[in-house]
């Protein structure tokens, strides 16, 4: 049904690697291993160690840092920081999902431009989007002073440092990252399909719940994995938009390492949220792969 | 930040059927239209409204005091930010022609070749793309304090490589995915050497790509913050680690004049990759 799927890759007589390309390997492999592979083990290392007076490390074995990690202010901060996450998550796919369909069902030129307009903020840096809402948010900021500019009155408003600014600053960051995968699955969508729930007496709400949004699945798996997954740990929005109010569990790991000096702890939490993605990374990867072999 | 979703789009983009509208849905194609424009001007007013600060005279930020250039005038005297503008070019620079060497090699070799646990390797060149930077950042950290490497530009160069040369490799395996194999058979047969036919044959057809990848590296590097945060010394702190800096503190000026520079950048690059790629159409 779906036109694109025969173009497979073509036959190539791939000629199994002898010495000499794996010698030309060799050196991709190495910063692999040096650089992602050492280091995570390392990591989990330190996780088990402790530190003394001075925060330097201490190699011994203790699942101190684990039970710290387990700690009911910490669980707590996990719980926050993944309710954060899944809060993020859902608001990107209310407000992009409309925009991935509009734009993925527009006309091509409009399209191309729509489409234009959702990378640049995407890759504008999220430092200086996120800069641009203290501006707005700020007590003696934009909002207010329109606010106050206002007949009736309204009394300013202190949303800087506060849990709202934060989800603000979530959202405004990862909102071209729903709508850019969603929309890689609408473009994807049969248009008969529909045409064939209409025909078969489906209104658009019925259209809508069991042809558009089981088939655009894989978009929004994808798009939640982009935004869950670095919303969780993302500190420098926090710090940002929530001063030092609404730690999320990466502005906690990043303390262990800066300002608290205890390595070894902030490594625990570390492997800890490392289990997490991994696990959400597992179920939306399977999720998606089941969907795209349905499909 | 925004390397999470580049292997998502990586994806071929098949050609479907044009969506037909039929009456029921055109309702809310309106209503969707609408909704659009307005989830646009939501991402797009903050930008512009610092872009109008910048040339605002009045400190405080707020009200309109008059036309100035001089935050612009203050980024340009501003030592340390230009400094850090210095180590963020170099540093993307240098990333950039590593993640495209290892790219290139890296994806000539898996796409012509059969490797054992070629399944595995594969794998490892995904985990840096979807690695949350905040561990990478960690993990880089407790390995070069292990190991005894100061922090420096270095180990600055290092983390940006690490996630940004399977981009490269990503994009360029794209593009081998639809190159004619009988190409390099034909430069072999012709006489040339394995060596030759790569450099005179291969790469040339993989320009597009290794075009694209390297735009992508740059840009990665240049906007990156986390990884930096926990692998930069203060002498080789980039240009996002000192804005970070000066945000935490509050506002500032001559941030907006700094972003400013930074947005009508940004808009120059995405107009010149949109350019690129109907060239390459």
């Amino acid at each position: 049904m779906t036109a694109g799927k025969e173009a497979g890759p073509p036959v190539t007589d791939r000629r199994t690697a002898g010495w000499r390309a794996w010698a030309l390997l060799a050196p991709m492999l190495a910063w692999l291993m040096l650089f992602i592979v050492v280091p995570t083990a390392v990591l989990l290392v330190y996780s088990f160690c402790e530190r003394d007076e001075l925060g330097r490390v201490v190699y011994t074995f203790t699942w101190d840092n684990y039970q710290r990690a387990f700690d009911p202010i910490y669980v707590r901060i996990f719980g926050r920081s993944i309710g954060y996450a899944t809060l993020t998550a859902a608001i990107c796919i209310v407000a992009g999902f409309p925009v991935a369909c509009y734009i993925g069902r527009a006309r091509e030129e409009l399209r191309d431009r729509l489409l234009l307009l959702v990378m640049v903020p995407f890759w504008t840096s999220f430092l200086i989007r996120t800069y641009a809402w203290i501006t707005i948010l700020k007590q003696e900021g934009l909002l207010n002073a329109v606010l106050r500019s206002l007949p009736f009155g309204a009394g300013p408003l202190d949303l800087l440092y506060t849990p709202v600014a934060v989800m603000i600053g979530l959202v405004y960051a990862y909102l071209p990252f729903m709508i850019l995968p969603i929309y890689g699955s609408v473009e994807k969508l049969d248009g008969a399909l529909i045409e064939a729930a209409h025909d078969l007496g489906a209104g658009p709400l019925r259209v809508f719940s069991s042809v558009i949004i089981p088939l655009t699945l894989p978009g929004i798996a994808a798009g939640t994995l982009l935004v869950f997954v670095p919303s969780i740990a993302m500190f420098a929005i926090t710090d940002l938009m929530g001063g030092a109010r609404v730690p999320l569990i990466g502005n906690v790991i990043q303390n262990q390492f800066t300002q608290a000096r205890d390595w070894p702890f902030g490594a625990a939490l570390g492997v800890v949220f490392m289990a997490l993605f991994a696990v959400t990374y597992w179920i939306l990867l399977r999720f998606r792969e089941r969907e795209e072999a349905a499909g | 930040m925004s390397r999470l979703i580049f292997p998502f789009l990586a994806m071929p983009a098949s050609p479907s059927t044009r969506l037909r509208l039929s009456s029921g849905l055109r309702v809310s194609r309106f209503l969707l239209g609408s909704w659009t424009a307005l989830v646009l001007a939501f991402l797009y007013l903050p930008v512009l409204v610092l872009v109008a600060y910048s040339f605002n005279a009045s400190r405080l930020n707020v009200l309109w005091e008059g036309f100035t250039f001089g935050w612009y005038r203050s980024v340009w005297e501003n030592a340390p930010l230009l400094q850090a503008a210095r180590n963020s070019l170099v540093i993307a620079g240098v990333t950039t022609v590593l993640s495209v060497v290892l790219g290139t090699a890296g994806g000539w070799l898996l796409h012509r070749y059969r490797f054992r646990m070629a399944g595995g390797i594969e794998t490892l060149t995904a985990i840096p793309m979807v690695m949350p930077e905040i561990l990478m950042g960690i993990s880089l950290l407790v390995l070069f304090a292990t190991a005894g490497v100061p922090l420096g530009f270095t180990t600055v160069v290092i983390g940006h490589v690490t996630f940004s040369f399977p981009f490269v490799l990503v994009a360029v395996r794209a593009r081998l995915r639809g190159l004619d194999p009988a190409l390099e058979e034909a430069a072999l047969d012709l006489g040339a050497t394995p060596l030759q036919a790569f450099w005179l044959v291969i790469v040339p057809c993989l320009r597009p790509a290794i075009v694209a990848g390297a735009l992508m590296a740059f840009t990665l590097s240049w906007d990156e913050l986390i990884v930096t945060f926990f692998t930069a010394s203060a002498a080789s702190a980039t240009l996002p680690i000192r804005v970070f800096g000066m945000a935490k503190v509050g506002l500032n000026p001559m941030l907006n004049a700094l972003s400013a520079i930074f947005v009508v950048v940004t808009v120059a690059f995405v107009a010149f990759s949109a350019y690129l790629k109907r060239l390459a159409r």
